[in-house]
């Protein structure tokens, strides 16, 4: 291993022309540091997990689809099993490898042991994956994994429901709600303001689509929520139920927006009246 | 010793299986399910060297399912029935083969037509109108020649299906006493007492 930091890779020069280049230690950090600025620079939506009392739900920020773009093909939450979903922020081509991973070993448990995988045991599994390729950047050719995973689902012969996350570097952690992709950290802001233990259903998705308003301009078109209700069983929500529950949020917005203008309102008009009063006090004393 | 029979019908398989569990002259056991649902429109009767039978079936799910999930769609029951002979083809090939017997049963959502393979351990494979496996076959093949009708309902295939059953358990010596019976339709698969 000693020198295996020296193992050439092939790269184009940019008249279009092959050359190998050995990399040096500096060039190679420098290598992981364009691969992290991809990473960072392809999440450019946002996904969200939000656990409930006896539900989990999934909701993505689909950019909008180019007009002779089929949307079919351009997937963000996927299914790993009948009860594990997935969805992922960074650069698809991994995913896509990711995800076909992971698929392989939900089938592979069952072969081997006779029951699904747990939502811990294939986050552990995915998490293993991207370690091994974040060690193998340290002296190979082979380059880390440059997504983040929302990982939900429900444990077999339980009915609690299941949220993890999981970074490039191989880190997972578990979570009542979190956000990864673009501006995950508002996301998060407004979920660690907002979130209650116990959610229902209704509550749950209506928390997933507010976190998500919070920096979706377009509104319901662009926004793509999953729900899983129990073992196997998950639904994605139709354009006109997000629509209405949008429109939900709007109009609570809206009516608080009112109140606090009202009471903007209510005591400016205090204020006024009782500023013209002291006026009237101060006209009122004889001159100096 | 070990049969299974399949008919299809009109918009229907019926697929039957033994349930014996034999090991020389022994029965060890008489409720053993043969017959594995594949897919929600696919089920697949297995006969053959134990051990062999139940681990190749579990490989055939997983991978059927495997596909599923990649792709959003399960494979249609005739992409099904070739990819499990091939695997049978391939494996006859390798150092230790394979030896099991299958009968295909699906229902075809895009042509809305039942559908049924005879698959054998060499990896012969063939769409079939009805099958069978084992010592069943050489009493039921002529009977179901006779009274097979593609456009019967599914209570005349049931009534077949009993007559092949019932001309097993008069004639074969070593007749098998229970059958398991699945059905596959457009409305999936289900179990149906006889």
């Amino acid at each position: 291993m000693s020198r295996s930091y020296d193992r050439a890779l092939t790269v184009f020069s940019p008249d279009g022309h092959l050359f190998q280049v050995t990399l040096t230690a500096t060039n190679r950090n420098q290598l992981i540091r364009v691969i992290y600025r991809w990473n960072t620079l392809a999440k450019r939506s946002a996904r969200v997990g939000v656990r409930g009392k006896d539900v989990v739900v999934l909701g993505v920020e689909k950019k909008s689809v180019l007009q002779l773009q089929d949307p079919r093909t351009v997937r963000k939450v996927v299914m790993l099993d009948d009860h594990v979903c997935l969805a992922f922020a960074g650069l698809t081509a991994d995913g896509r490898v990711l995800i076909d991973k992971a698929r392989i070993e939900c089938q592979s448990h069952r072969l081997t042991v006779e029951d699904p995988v747990t939502v811990e045991y294939i986050t552990k599994h995915i998490a293993g994956i991207k370690q091994i390729h974040e060690k193998y950047t340290q002296s190979g050719g082979v380059r880390p994994f440059g997504i983040s995973t929302l990982i939900v689902g429900f444990d077999p012969d339980d009915t609690r429901p299941r949220l993890y996350q999981t970074e490039p570097s191989g880190i997972y952690s578990a979570w009542k709600a979190n956000a990864i992709g673009r501006s995950s950290k508002t996301v998060r802001e407004f979920l660690e303001k907002n979130h209650k233990d116990d959610l229902s259903r209704e509550e749950t998705i209506k928390l997933t689509v507010k976190s998500l308003l919070e920096v979706v301009q377009t509104g319901a078109k662009n926004i793509e929520i999953s729900v899983m209700e129990s073992y196997g069983k998950v639904t994605n929500l139709d354009l006109p139920e997000i629509e209405a529950i949008v429109a939900g949020i709007e109009r609570e917005k809206e009516a608080e927006a009112e109140r606090k203008r009202s009471r903007l309102a209510a005591t400016a008009a205090g204020q006024a009246a009782m500023s013209s009063r002291a006026d009237e006090g101060a006209s009122g004393t004889p001159g100096q | 010793m070990e049969t299974s029979f399949a008919i299809t019908g009109k918009g229907y398989v019926i697929v039957a299986a033994d349930t014996t569990a034999a090991r020389s002259i022994v029965k060890m056991k008489t409720d053993e399910d043969k017959i594995k649902t594949l897919s929600e429109h696919l089920v697949m009767a297995y006969s053959g060297e134990p051990g062999d039978t139940l681990q190749f079936a579990e490989y055939v799910s997983r991978n059927i399912r495997l596909y599923a999930i990649r792709n959003l769609y399960a494979l249609r029951p005739a992409a099904a029935a070739a990819w499990i002979r091939r695997a049978l083809a391939t494996s006859l090939r390798s150092r230790k083969p394979y030896s099991v017997n299958l009968l295909l049963g699906g229902y075809d959502e895009t042509e809305h037509a039942p559908k049924l393979y005879w698959v054998d351990y060499l990896g012969t494979m063939d769409e079939v109108p009805f099958a069978a496996h084992g010592y069943g076959s050489y009493f039921a093949l002529s009977l179901l020649d006779r009274y097979h009708d593609p456009s019967a309902s599914l209570e005349e295939g049931l009534a077949t299906l009993k007559r092949c059953i019932d001309e097993v358990s008069k004639r074969l010596v070593v007749s098998p006493g229970t059958y398991k019976v699945k059905i596959v339709d457009k409305d999936g698969v289900r179990e149906v007492e006889l």
